[in-house]
Parts: structure tokens; sequence; C-alpha cells
């Protein structure tokens, strides 16, 4: 099943599960969203419960933070990164900080779904990779899926959370193919999980990233490199288990991710397997990211997001210490 | 979804292309009385030429040479009117489908594709001269109209505007959508205009839907009267008629550069096309409606406004022409668009040497320089 059709199943789930279940966003009814993620659920669910709102992030947000507090549980659609920051001062100042304001007589289960990272091809603003925004703020919970059974099981248990989930789909996976066992779930929403087995180098990834750490790491096997390969899924709380584990073993690791590297994801983690780690380290942790510049023209992008070459180069780097 | 019979509505040419003006359009008149045969029939060539450079990029688009294309299609008439309006000293912020407005004013329309086709996030600067002050496409929605409104806050201090030389005051318009009307931006901006009497025009395309979203989810009063609310006298005006558009564009921005603080137009359009290329309006419309709107078509109702004046058929095979040659142009210079130097992913991050971005431009040249030795 493509992975946006395992959301759109993990949505109708949930939707039929709990009547307090909402969908609002822009387009999301009779268009089914841009990238056709809600596609049907308006058709079986009503327009009471899938909403196509006015084109408002601002009150999209704040009008789901009341939602919640009158017992519903929205799932906002934001529809591509760059639109999520009209919002962004409900999400951090208001979204984040209600329980702990309300000293917990308050519970904030929003979810807010975000189209992020490139390869698409894209015009401006419709490719980004906001995710430390919201992963350096308090309150937030932020995951992001990299398969079509975790986008099942992840929109679901995100749903069900007491608090806020930034939900975040790598849209480059949107019609990627992969097996649904919607008879259990796999791990909880904020586990993170080794994909690959290997013993030389570890290399951590999240999202789009999951792939082209896979695919460097069948390079790397071809030379006669054994990477393993963790997904870090939830990129607030971090699960760092797998990661310290695997970093034990191999004694390198390398970060890769499609955002700036510069106060990035890849920085925390590396900062904490270096204090966790330290003596099982044999060299330094690296960061390979998308440079520090604005996410370029399309045309560009090929250059300025990291692939699986860029992931070897960093690789070898390690291996040389 | 039909324009409002209401009385206050400005229409001056029918659907049919007769002379039929509403109560509302009657102070306008000596307005359009005033236009040369010239001024008419160049109203109704950059309807023509710029629809038909508007169909080629759409071509284009289809076939991979851009990324994206947001058709203009059944949009000529409000763009036309309102950008004929503006004195070339004015300044003019369009959102992302106002390739109508950008073209009149001497945006070459490549620098548009170059945007569309992933080469450029910009594309053109708006303070050369040839660019008539027109600015950069804004695609996050409204963005657009608090920049505008600061440009206008300028001008007023800077004293360029309500010296009662309407030659040489600046105004300043702005471009937005029925979907972006929503937008907390667009509030913010109006009152800031309202309060600081900026010399701006709020001009509002109402083309009835935001992709698949009509217009009455925006809005359950007629869009104009949101800037009554806020204290900016605003009108509703077909815009298909090119010539009322015209007129009561000329007009507010007119008013507003004398120093009679900001106005708001709300032009009743219809987007004709899908909402870009990568939409499908047939989820979410008929095509009776779409038929009623083709029915009211800006082009065709100038047209037979001119013939009716005795337009002659020379006058409109040489109008096609144009579009035809514009359109070719445009093919070829498309066609041979050269990618970009990797280098500009760092180009103008800062205006000052930044550290990291020099350590990077670095990094990535030692890197490529690499595999360029490797033979393997
Ligand atoms: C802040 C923001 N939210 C969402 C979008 C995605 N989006 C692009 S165009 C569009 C509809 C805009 O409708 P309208 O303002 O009526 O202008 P039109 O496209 O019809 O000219 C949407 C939702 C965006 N560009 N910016």
């Amino acid at each position: 099943m493509p992975f946006s059709r395992a959301l759109n199943a993990g949505l109708r789930k949930a939707l039929a599960d709990s009547d307090r279940v909402l969908l609002m966003g822009e387009d999301i009814g009779k268009l089914g969203g841009v990238f056709r993620v809600t596609e049907g659920l308006q058709a079986e669910f009503g327009e009471r419960r899938v909403l196509d709102t006015p084109l408002a992030e601002s009150a999209i947000i704040g009008t789901a933070i009341g939602l919640a507090m009158g017992g519903f549980r929205p799932v906002c659609e934001i529809q591509f990164d760059g639109f999520v920051f009209p919002g962004f001062d409900q999400i951090t100042s208001q979204l984040a900080k209600l329980t702990y304001r309300h000293e917990g007589a308050l519970q904030m289960p929003v979810v807010i779904r975000i189209p992020y990272g490139g390869h698409i091809g894209a015009v401006e603003h419709h490719q980004e990779s906001p995710e430390a925004y919201f992963t350096h703020t308090p309150g937030l919970r932020v995951v992001s899926p990299s398969t079509p059974n975790d986008a099942y099981w992840m929109i679901q248990d995100a749903i069900s959370s007491p608090d806020p989930v930034i939900f975040l789909e790598p849209k480059s996976r949107y019609w990627q193919k992969g097996e649904v066992d919607a008879s259990a779930r796999a791990l909880p929403l904020h586990a993170s999980r080794v994909v690959r087995r290997g013993t030389d180098v570890t290399i951590v990834a999240h999202g789009a990233m999951v792939a082209t750490a896979l695919q460097a790491a069948a390079l790397a096997e071809a030379e006669g490199t054994s990477c393993e390969v963790v997904d870090l899924r939830s990129l607030s709380p971090i699960d760092y288990g797998p990661i310290l584990d695997s970093v034990r073993r191999t004694g390198r690791m390398v970060y890769a991710q499609e955002a700036s590297g510069f106060t990035s994801l890849g920085s925390e983690v590396a900062a904490t397997v270096m204090e966790r780690a330290f003596y099982s380290l044999e060299a330094p942790v690296l960061r390979v990211s998308g440079f520090d510049t604005p996410f370029p023209p399309a045309k560009l992008e090929g250059i300025f997001l990291p692939d699986a070459d860029r992931i070897l180069e960093a690789v070898d780097r390690t291996l040389a210490y | 979804m039909t324009p409002s019979e209401d009385t206050s509505l400005v229409r001056v040419l029918a659907a049919d292309g007769s002379l039929a003006p509403t109560a509302a359009a009657e102070r306008y008149l000596p307005l359009i009385d005033a236009l040369a045969e010239s001024e008419l029939e160049t109203f109704y060539r950059d309807m023509v030429v710029i629809r038909a450079f508007d169909r080629e990029a759409t071509n284009l688009q289809r076939q991979g040479q851009l990324a994206l294309w947001p058709p203009s299609l059944g949009q000529e008439a409000a763009q036309v009117g309102s950008a004929r309006a503006a004195r070339p000293q004015d300044h003019l912020f369009p959102s992302y489908r106002e390739h109508v407005v950008c073209t009149i004013r001497g945006v070459d329309p490549v620098d548009i594709i170059r945007v569309m086709r992933g080469l450029t996030h910009g594309g053109w600067n708006p303070f050369d001269p040839k660019n008539g002050n027109t600015h950069v496409y804004t695609l996050v929605l409204g963005a657009q109209t608090p920049h505008s409104t600061g440009l206008a806050m300028g001008i007023t201090l800077d004293g360029r505007s309500g010296t009662g030389d309407l030659e040489r005051d600046e105004a300043v318009i702005v471009y937005y959508g029925d979907g972006a009307s929503s937008q907390g931006d667009v509030h913010e901006s109006m009152v800031f205009a309202a309060s600081y009497q900026t010399p701006q025009v709020f001009f509002l395309q109402n083309n009835q839907w935001a992709i698949s979203v009509p217009v009455s989810t925006q809005s359950r009063s007629p869009l104009y009267l949101r800037g009554e609310g806020i204290g900016i006298p605003s009108v509703q005006v077909d815009g298909n008629d090119v010539l009322a558009s015209y007129a009561v564009s000329k007009v507010a921005l007119d008013e507003a550069r004398a120093g009679g603080g900001p106005r708001a137009i709300e032009a009743l359009t219809y987007r004709m096309g899908a909402h870009t290329t990568s939409d499908d309006p047939t989820k979410y419309r008929t095509s009776d409606e779409e038929r009623s709107w083709a029915e009211r078509d800006p082009i065709e109702r100038m047209r037979v406004f001119l013939r009716g004046r005795g337009a002659s058929d020379a006058f409109f095979a040489d109008v096609e022409a144009e579009g035809r040659a514009l359109a070719e142009d445009v093919r070829t210079r498309t066609t041979a668009l050269e990618t970009i130097p990797a280098d500009l992913i760092f180009s103008n991050v800062y205006s000052d040497p930044h550290p990291l971005v020099d350590e990077q431009r670095a990094w990535l040249a030692g890197y490529e320089a690499s595999f360029e030795e490797d033979p393997s």
C-alpha cells in the first residue's frame, strides 16, 4: 500500500473509532487534500467531521486548541511545510504550553500533519524542513514515519496521544509502497528502530532520509563496509536506546538529514551520543545535512539535499580516523 | 456564484459586449469617455496577447518544461484594468497569478517562467526601471500585503504622496485572492493602512475559488465589506469588465495618492482554468458553472464592444499574430534557459560574508572536484 493510502487508512480508522476525532484543513474535503491523503473521508464521515476550513493557518490551529478544550481530538492538515508559519505562534506559544499553564488541568490532544522535505521539485515554500523549530519547543511531541506501516500506526497513536503531536510526513515518500500490517502495531509511537543491521558504522536518519541511508548502506556493503541504519521515528522525545546500543557496537556514527545542519536534530543527537557513549567512539560523530542556506530553487535541490554519495563520503571520513 | 446583482456593483460593459453601466458606474463614466480609441485597443491587445502567453506556459508545463504553472486564464480584465490604471511611479505587489499585471509593467514573461521552472525564487528586481516597480511573486498567501503597506507608509514618511502633484505622487497597489483574504496578514495590513492612512489600494481578485474551496467558505458577506469594516472605502467591480476595472482602479489609486488614505477593490472574476497545473477542478466544480462564466469571458466582451465601435479585421488579426509571436518567443527562450550554477545555493544568503556559508561553499567545490578527478 502506498504511504499516502496508509495514512488515509489510519485516519479512517481513527475517525471510525471515535466520533470525537475531527479532521480540519484547507482543501481536505472534496479534493481530499493536495496530496489526496484525506481522499474520500469527507464523503464517508460528513462535513461535520472532515472540515474544509477557511484559508487561515493561525485560525486552523487556534480553533483546534479550542476544540480540544471542548473534548474533541482535532487533526489539522497544513497544506505544505512552508505554510505552517502563519500558525507558528498558535503552535509554539499556545498549543505547546497550555497543559503546563493549566498545571495539568487541561490536555491538548491536537495533531498537526505537515508534509515536509524535498525531492518533489516544487517551487519555494513547498519544500522545507522545519523540524528543529518544533523539537526546540517544550510541550510538543514531534514524530515522522518513514514507511507505510509506520504511517498507518503512528497517525493513530498520535491521535490517541493526550499531548499535541507535530506529525511530519516526508512528502517524497507519499507514493512509496510497503506492507501494512493492520493486525498488530510493531512499535510504540516514541520508539526508534534499527532498520538494517551492520557492524562498522551507525547511520541515524529520520523521515525521507531513512531511505537514502539504506541506499548508502547497500552501496557501502558492495565496498566491504557494513553499516547499521537507525530510523529515529520520534524526533521529540528521542529514544536513545537503539542508537546508543548501535554506536557502542560500531564505534562510529553519521547523522543524515535533509534539514540544514546548524542547530538541527543531527546536532542534538550527535551531542547526546558524545555525552553518553564517549568511550565507545572511535571517531567524532558526523552530520550530513542540507547546507545552511535557504532551500534552493528546484533545479538545485539535487545538490542541496544529501544523497547516498554524500552519506558515504561521511562514512569514509569516520572510518579514516 | 454569479456576480452579485447588488446595485453597488460597478459594471460598464455587459456580458454581451454592450455598453450598459450600472448605477454605481455612473461616477466613473467620464473617465471611460476620456479614453482614446488606441487605449481601448491596448486593453484588448494586453488581454489577448498575455492569454496566448499563459496558454503557452500551461503547455510548457505539460511538456515537463516547468515544475508548475498557475494560469491567469479568465482574470485578464481585472489585471489589465488595474495595471493600466497605475502610473509609472506606483509600486505593484502581486501574489503569484498576476502574469498580466507583471508583463504590462515590463517584467519579461520568461522571468516569470524562471520561477515556475525552478531556477529562481525571485526572478526580477522590482527596482530595475524596466520592471516597473513590480515586486516578485509571493507564494505564502497574503504575506505581501503588510509589505505593501510598509512601503506605502514609507512613501508617506518621505512625503512622496499627497503633495497635490498627481503626476509625481506615488501609490501602491497590492493583489491577493478571495482565499488569501482570510489570512491574518491581510487584516493586519488593512488595519495598519487605515491607521496610517497609506497611499494604497487593496486589489482583491475574487475568482470564486481557493483551490477547491468556494468563496462562500471564506465569507458570508461580500468581501469588499471587510475593507469598509476597517475604515477603508471599498468598492465591488465586475472584474471581467476591463473598462470598469480600469476606472475604479484609476479613481482609487488617484484618491490614495492624493492623500485620501487607502482604498479597497473587490473584483468579481473567475478562474477559468485549474488552480495550477497539478489541480483537477472537475473534482469540485460543475461544468455548468464553468460554462456560465465562459459566457462572461472578459476578452470576448471587449472584442464585441470594439467591433461595435468599428475596429477592423486587420486590428484583430494583428493582435492574434502578436499573441502567437510572444508565445513562440517564450517557448524558444524557455527551452534555451541554462541550468543554474550550484554556487547560487550560497549566494545572497547574507549580504555580508558569513563563515559557515563560505565554509560550505568551499566544501561543495572540493567535493564536486573529487568526482572529476576520479575517473571511476
Ligand atoms: C499561507 C498559505 N497557506 C496555504 C497555501 C496553499 N495554497 C496555495 S494557493 C491556495 C488557494 C489560494 O486561493 P486565493 O487566495 O483565492 O487565490 P487564487 O489561487 O484563487 O488566485 C492555497 C490554499 C499557501 N500558498 N499559503
